[in-house]
């Protein structure tokens, strides 16, 4: 085999692409994988993980701040910004060499510059201005997404930030704006608002967090409310004028009210497009739509041997799903048998605020709009020993089932540790179990999660401690 | 207070009708004591309490059909307990099968938290049966396509799994139809598209029982999915029934007493038929031929109302005399029904016989999960060419109906040919 020339090349090291890389290599397939900038991608350079360790030098900093609650006390408790930021970076930085070693270690090549198809099964690599050729009868494209811009709105990295610029602040601003509620906006203001900022959070549509169930969102609502934070739903910004180091925003309230808001710095949060770009794709005949690219079930472009995975193919725009379809990906160029296609009702979605959000599948009202009858369960975190000790008494545990056959449609929960809980009923959905088998379910006892066996005993009538 | 739900009395059984009380409330009742008769599809069972207790109320009716299974039908008050205890007890809703309402299939797990213990041990199935394709309970299932196959009466053994380990989920029963399953409401009342073609007043109903159904349900499925091919022999009876006459006039008059019928050197040259051509002896599954080791010949018994298939296990290891007498007790149980399910579910190969009723010939449909069964026409004497002259010989046609998946035409022929032989050459069946 020539040096550049492999079974499979994978375009983006981000979860998707270097898992894709790692499950082919396994599978016995020469493998690279082609990265124009870090190892890892967002996720673990510039996402979820240097956030979770911004989240969490918050929710130390918070329970500091509550040390009498628990029968502790601490003077002058007090944060280093750049401390913070310093060990969120080193966190991402340990994470990248990780993979690296991961890749290393499953023999991927690894290939350094900015990949755009070139004729079939052929990849034109470019890095320091010069060109490379590679061969591979199968490609992956991995390239994931970035913020979106608006117009008017776009990030200019000092004042209106995005993502990125937010991740490594020099200092806590005294005040913030948010635009968007989704995962990204709602991480950010928790952030910032534990730290101290006064945070206004601006959503354009009636609820934040507006993909998780409604009664959730109303919960997120009320304790972002209480913490401080300022919140317009059915809102948008409509314009803002840039100072030398603060920004004023123009809201629109809707019902014909508009606000004037003095912030020090913005962070967008609109959602994100796809990385479709200088790719080559139009030339290939890959079908872009929306800014994503079009793969049918088994993340297959249409092009003989080019697939796409990821934030790249379409939504929900989430690492674990990308991670997923680059093991489908995979195994579906190694030729495996008895494979199947991803539900996208099995994929969890978490929050890491405070206090947390994580759901698996339908909501209530989605559930009920697919004309499903449902039981609905529900259970406090007021209700639960384990919480009251740990003194997180705020949350709720909610379990959509149809009625008619027991299936669990859905679980939606907020609260301390609820991304850590999901999981359980990620693999009861998984397993396709029904109400039954969760109810003959042993949880131990005293821990958050028998919180999930009340909820689904409540659906039913049943429910023991409350 | 112990609530007693309905027994799930055999794999099959999805509800059943209360046919008779044996206590009535106040009555002391202990473990191991009958308290009600119910009919299933194919039976009528005794039920035992597992608990001791006084029965405080009885929920359902003498004669209540369609009850389904895990649905409460009495409760029992425990020692301590009395009568007000019952004010507070709320049963939960019993439907009929047939109302709508019952398809939202309240899970059986609900009725626990009034302390109910699944008071049979029955729900245990039979583990003599070797194939249950009527039967869900050994299959690699998701419980949720579990619950969706009993729903929409899918047979789980003729799905293909696609998920891991050929597991069997919700997608793979998606592309299935159900398996003309007795549509509820048919008892009650019929469509109004199929009464439409007869005059009002010009026919009554008559409400199918539990064996009707099932009758239904099995046969359709086996015409449906199985392909049948028919092959038909004539044997000539004369040698066999003289060997009968003789043995018959030999049995002893007490014990061990006999009286053979052609029918069980019938079953009995079957089971060394199937010895003989292994092949044959299979059921098919999607996982892979099931080979037969041991001959459980069923015999189609006819019985008030429908008809009924008992087993003879390892018929294969039964001299004529055994056979016969095993033959007579299944099917005089059978009649009043009291057989229990493991004597009449599973079976490898099936016989029925209408010589009696002078039918010449016939081809039956084969019972699964078995792959073959023998129509046996009637012996009658007929005129025959032996050695190039007419000669009069007593002969029985006999019509092999083939599941064409597992028997091909060859080897339903080579088994037919084994069988004339033993049948004769009647001393061969003693070998």
């Amino acid at each position: 085999m020539a040096e550049n020339s492999f079974d499979v090349a994978v375009i983006g090291s981000g979860p998707g692409g270097y898992v894709a890389a790692i499950r082919a290599a396994q599978l016995g397939l020469s493998v690279a994988i082609i990265e124009r900038d870090q190892l890892g991608g967002i996720c673990l350079n510039w996402g979820c993980i240097p956030t979770k360790a911004l989240l969490r030098s918050a929710e130390v900093f918070h329970l500091a701040q509550h040390l009498d609650a628990f029968g502790l006390a601490a003077d002058n408790v007090r944060f280093d910004a750049a401390k913070i930021v310093k060990r969120s970076r080193d966190v991402a930085s340990r994470l990248n060499m990780g993979v690296k070693h991961l890749l290393k270690k499953n023999k991927v090549t690894v290939i350094e510059g900015a990949a755009a198809l070139a004729g079939k099964g052929k990849i034109s690599v470019t890095a320091n201005g010069k060109a490379q050729d590679v061969t591979a009868k199968n490609i992956i494209l991995a390239t994931g997404a970035r913020a979106r811009q608006m117009p008017g709105l776009e990030t200019d990295g000092k004042l209106v930030w995005s993502y990125r610029e937010a991740m490594v602040p020099d200092a806590i601003p005294k005040s913030l704006l948010v635009v968007g509620s989704g995962a990204i906006g709602i991480e950010f203001a928790s952030f910032y608002r534990t730290m101290g900022s006064d945070v206004t959070v601006v959503e354009l549509l009636d609820r934040v967090l507006p993909v998780e169930d409604a009664e959730i969102s109303a919960l997120a609502r009320k304790a972002f409310e209480k913490q401080g934070m300022k919140i317009h739903t059915g809102a948008s910004v409509t314009g803002l004028s840039r100072g030398v180091d603060n920004v004023t925003a123009k809201i629109d309230l809707g019902g014909g009210k508009t606000e004037t808001l003095g912030v020090a710095r913005v962070i967008m949060a609109v959602g994100i497009t796809g990385n479709v770009e200088n790719l080559g794709l139009e030339a290939a005949g890959v079908k872009i739509e929306k800014s994503h690219v079009v793969v049918n079930e088994w993340c297959e472009t249409g092009v003989p041997g080019v697939y796409a995975i990821g934030d790249l193919a379409g939504p929900p725009w989430l690492a674990h799903k990308a991670s997923h379809e680059g093991v489908i990906a995979a195994e579906r160029i190694a030729g495996l048998k008895g494979l199947h296609p991803m539900d996208k009702s099995n994929v969890p979605g978490c929050t890491y605020c405070m206090p947390q959000v994580a759901s698996v599948g339908l909501t209530e009202a989605a559930a009920k709009a697919a004309g499903r009858e449902v039981r609905v369960g529900r259970f406090p975190f007021a209700g639960n020993g384990k919480a009251i000790a740990m003194g997180e008494t705020e949350g709720l545990v909610k379990t959509v089932f149809d009625a008619k056959t027991g299936e669990l449609l859905g679980a939606h929960m907020i609260g301390a540790e609820v991304t850590e809980l999901i999981q359980g009923y990620c693999v009861a959905k998984s397993l396709e179990t029904t109400e039954a088998e969760l109810m003959h379910t042993i949880f131990a006892h005293p821990t958050l999660s028998e919180m999930m066996h009340e909820s689904v005993l409540d659906a039913y009538g049943r429910v023991i401690h409350f | 207070m112990i609530t007693i739900t309905m027994p799930a009395l055999s794999p099959t059984m999805e509800e059943g009708k209360l046919a008779k009380w044996l206590v009535k409330e106040g009555d002391t009742v202990s473990a191991g004591d009958i308290i009600a008769e119910i009919e299933t599809d194919k039976a009528t069972m005794e039920y035992e309490s597992i608990d001791d207790g006084i029965v405080g109320k009885l929920l359902v009716s003498e004669g209540q059909e369609a009850i389904k299974i895990n649905a409460p039908i009495a409760v029992l008050l425990e020692a301590g307990e009395d009568k007000a205890s019952l004010a507070n007890f709320k049963a939960p809703a019993i439907q009929p099968a047939a109302a709508p309402k019952a398809a939202s299939a309240e899970p059986a797990m609900a009725m626990k938290s009034d302390g109910a213990k699944s008071a049979m041990a029955a729900s245990a199935y039979p583990a003599a049966a070797p194939v249950r394709t009527g039967s869900n309970a050994r299959i690699a299932a998701s419980p949720l396509a579990r619950r969706l196959a009993a729903q929409k009466g899918l047979d789980l053994a003729r799905i293909t799994g696609s998920g891991p380990h050929g597991r069997i989920i919700k997608r793979d029963l998606e592309s299935v139809q159900p398996m003309a399953a007795p549509a509820p409401g048919t008892a009650g009342a019929p469509s109004a598209k199929e009464t439409a073609l007869f005059a009002e007043g010009s026919y009554e109903i008559v409400a199918h029982t539990p064996m009707r159904k099932t009758i239904a349900r099995r046969l359709t499925e086996s015409k449906t999915t199985i392909p049948h091919f028919y092959l038909t022999i004539d044997c000539d009876l004369d040698a066999l029934l003289e060997m009968r006459g003789k043995l018959n006039a030999l049995s002893p008059k007490d014990a061990g007493a006999y009286k053979l019928s052609v029918n069980d050197f019938i079953i009995r040259a079957s089971a060394l038929a199937l010895k003989r051509v292994p092949e044959a002896h299979a059921s098919w599954t999607d996982a892979g031929l099931l080979r037969h080791k041991h001959a459980d010949i069923g015999v189609a018994v006819s019985i008030d109302g429908g008809l009924i298939t008992p087993i003879i296990r390892q018929a294969d290891g039964m001299g004529l005399a055994e056979i016969s007498n095993t033959m007579r007790d299944l099917a005089e149980r059978a009649r009043v029904r009291k057989l229990k399910p493991a004597e009449y579910e599973g079976g490898t190969f099936s016989i029925s016989n209408l010589g009696m009723f002078g039918i010449r010939e016939f081809s039956a449909v084969i019972n699964p999960p078995h792959s073959m069964i023998l129509a046996v026409g009637a012996g009658e004497q007929r005129p025959v060419v032996k050695n190039g002259a007419l000669a009069i010989a007593t002969q029985m046609s006999c019509t092999l109906s083939c599941d064409h998946r597992v028997v091909d035409g060859v080897l339903g022929a080579q088994f037919l040919n084994v069988f004339r032989g033993f049948i004769e050459n009647p001393l061969t069946l003693m070998l």
